[in-house]
């Protein structure tokens, strides 16, 4: 776990090293300050925008080009709050992500310790296997997905995609856990060994709280890809467990123009993720990256 | 060193389990349907590799559909790394240093990032609108006629700076986490040394950013090639074909015209590209652990 020594190395030396650079480029760093609000700015644009659509009536929205809302309504959001079609689709959503969050740490996290810590036949093509369930294609597996969990009648309910998202987010958690995990000495195991701590009784009380961060970080991002994934959601559930994605794509087709609700729908799956950014600010690379950075 | 102990295993046969359940089985069907055609009523009969012949034929009706799609797929991920990594770096050079703005840079930029994929086809969807949208009424105002729904050019832009919006910051995040790794002694050394700035980039930026810059390539590469949520949103796949990807094309002969065979032979093809660059990505990945770890021993 070199990573987190050289991190926070340079978290201390950080003022100096900043004052070299500054040396160093000189006038260029209001350049570059420029750019980078430059760059904010198309990022929040489009973000803007839908937020902007999701506060204006419809007829505002029709008839004329406002850069924000003349007359603020919430009426979308009521409606979204008040029709069980739409906030149920927030509510089928959530229970399969927490299904698959849940199920996903607790299995990655044995797997995870046992990569960190030992040498065993096969670990590196079990690595590799997983890495490569991580990257397959959900279009692949959208057909068989379809077949295997209409055949043991799981179809239409959360099980089935929480299932269904197990195939990226166990590798996931595995490798970030296996980061968090790699960072804590072994003595530390050792040391609780010759305690006479049993295996499971050292893993819940000494070590689990050591790696409580990787644990939230690791959870973060199950949630997350989860959360982002709309072909296997859409595929695996008709009418009980449809995910809020399906709604909002179902609802475009059929009502055709109602362009402040969808917004409003939308502005809806963002919170989730904006709500725990600042937490997660530092581990965002990390977690995108399987751990590697 | 790790301790050599078989017994680990047993740790890892709960994930051994439910990866296997979620991937062997699936593809054990899709090989099973690949072989096979059908005239409906559940009966099917022998076809050995007929589906395959016909896929890898661009001739044939389903092999030029595929290869059109793949060309496409290939040309969009070669188009969105030429943007996003020279991006991604630029950005990642321009970061402030120290502050309160370092964190409200990480914040902002990673935004993008945790939306869901359908709603950020639904932002562009909606942002690049000529009657609706900021961006596409600004362009039409400038009397140019903008349209991504019909005009093939415009489909395509639209996609790619969708792209480079919703993925250029986990570039920019990666190459990030490189440049704080480099210690502040390089950077003296390089003063005292009198170094220009583009000499500092080139001899201990762009270095100590390689590894990372690796992930990031195929990272961006593996995820653009199976690219579906947002030009599904977006634009459907069309005007006309013009944006089917193959994840679309496939999904489109899977679920919507429920051609087993074909679609099973594709994804079998589809898989086994995905496959190869996967171990090359799990090859760079690891050779470059080692090095590092050599570098530091």
């Amino acid at each position: 776990m070199s990573d987190v020594v050289i991190l926070r190395g340079s978290q201390t030396a950080a003022p100096s090293q900043a004052k070299v650079n500054r040396a160093l480029t000189g006038s260029w760093v209001s350049g570059s300050a420029i750019g980078m609000v430059l760059y904010l700015l198309f990022l929040m644009l489009p973000i803007y925008w839908l937020i902007n659509m999701s506060l204006k009536t419809n007829t505002e929205i029709s008839t004329t080009m406002t850069l924000w809302p003349q007359e603020i309504t919430f009426e979308h959001y009521a409606k979204i709050f008040t029709d069980p079609s739409w906030y149920g689709g927030y509510i089928n959503s959530l229970t399969y992500v927490a299904i698959n969050t849940v199920l996903s740490i607790t299995l990655a996290l044995p797997a995870a310790y046992a990569f960190s810590r030992y040498r065993f036949v096969g670990d590196k093509h079990l690595f590799f296997w997983l890495l490569s369930n991580r990257m397959a294609p959900a279009a692949v597996f959208a057909l068989p997905f379809f077949n295997l969990y209409s055949a043991i009648g799981l179809f239409d309910t959360p099980w089935a995609v929480a299932l269904a998202h197990c195939l990226f987010n166990v590798p996931l958690a595995v490798w970030i856990l296996e980061g968090f995990m790699s960072g804590v000495p072994r003595e530390i195991d050792e040391t609780a060994a010759i305690d006479g701590y049993s295996f499971p009784r050292f893993f819940v009380k000494i070590f689990m709280p050591l790696i409580a961060s990787g644990v939230g970080v690791a959870a973060f991002f199950c949630f997350m890809f989860s959360w982002v994934e709309l072909l296997l959601a859409r595929t695996l559930t008709s009418v009980n467990a449809k995910p809020i994605a399906a709604t909002m794509t179902r609802t475009v087709s059929a009502a055709g123009m109602d362009w402040g609700l969808l917004a409003a729908a939308g502005v809806l799956t963002i919170v989730p993720g904006a709500l725990v950014i600042w937490f997660v600010r530092n581990y965002i690379a990390k977690g995108f990256a399987l751990g590697r950075v | 060193m790790k301790v050599v102990n078989n017994r680990a295993w047993f740790l890892v046969l709960p994930v051994f389990a439910i990866v296997a359940f979620s991937a062997i089985l699936p593809i054990m069907t899709v090989v099973n349907y690949s072989v096979q055609d059908t005239f409906g009523n559940n009966q099917f009969f022998w076809n050995g590799v007929g589906w395959f012949q016909d896929l890898l034929d661009p001739s044939k009706e389903l092999g030029g559909r595929f290869f059109d799609a793949l060309w496409r797929n290939l040309l969009f991920s070669a188009i969105i790394l030429a943007i996003e990594v020279p991006l991604g770096i630029a950005v990642a050079l321009a970061m402030p240093r120290e502050g309160w703005k370092v964190a409200a840079c990480l914040v902002l930029m990673a935004l993008p990032l945790l939306i869901p994929w359908n709603v950020v086809g639904t932002i562009w969807q909606i942002f690049a609108r000529g009657d609706i949208g900021l961006l596409g009424w600004t362009v039409n105002r400038l009397g140019i006629d903008f349209n991504y729904t019909g005009h093939t050019l415009d489909a395509w832009i639209t996609i790619i700076v969708m792209d480079v919006w919703h993925w250029t910051s986990l570039v920019a995040l990666l190459c990030y986490a490189g440049l704080k790794s480099i210690p502040d002694a390089y950077y003296q050394a390089a003063r005292i040394d009198g170094a220009s700035r583009w000499a500092v980039f080139r001899t201990i930026q762009l270095p100590k950013m390689r590894r990372v810059l690796l992930i990031a390539v195929l990272l961006r590469f593996m995820d653009s090639f199976m690219i579906y949520t947002e030009p599904f949103v977006l634009t459907g796949g069309g005007p006309g074909n013009a944006t089917t990807f193959v994840s679309i094309d496939l999904v489109k002969l899977a679920l919507g015209q429920f051609d087993l065979g074909k679609a099973a032979a594709m994804s079998i093809v589809y898989n086994l590209i995905i496959l190869v660059v996967c171990w090359i990505f799990y090859t760079v990945m690891t050779n470059a652990d080692a090095d590092r770890e050599r570098v530091e021993a």
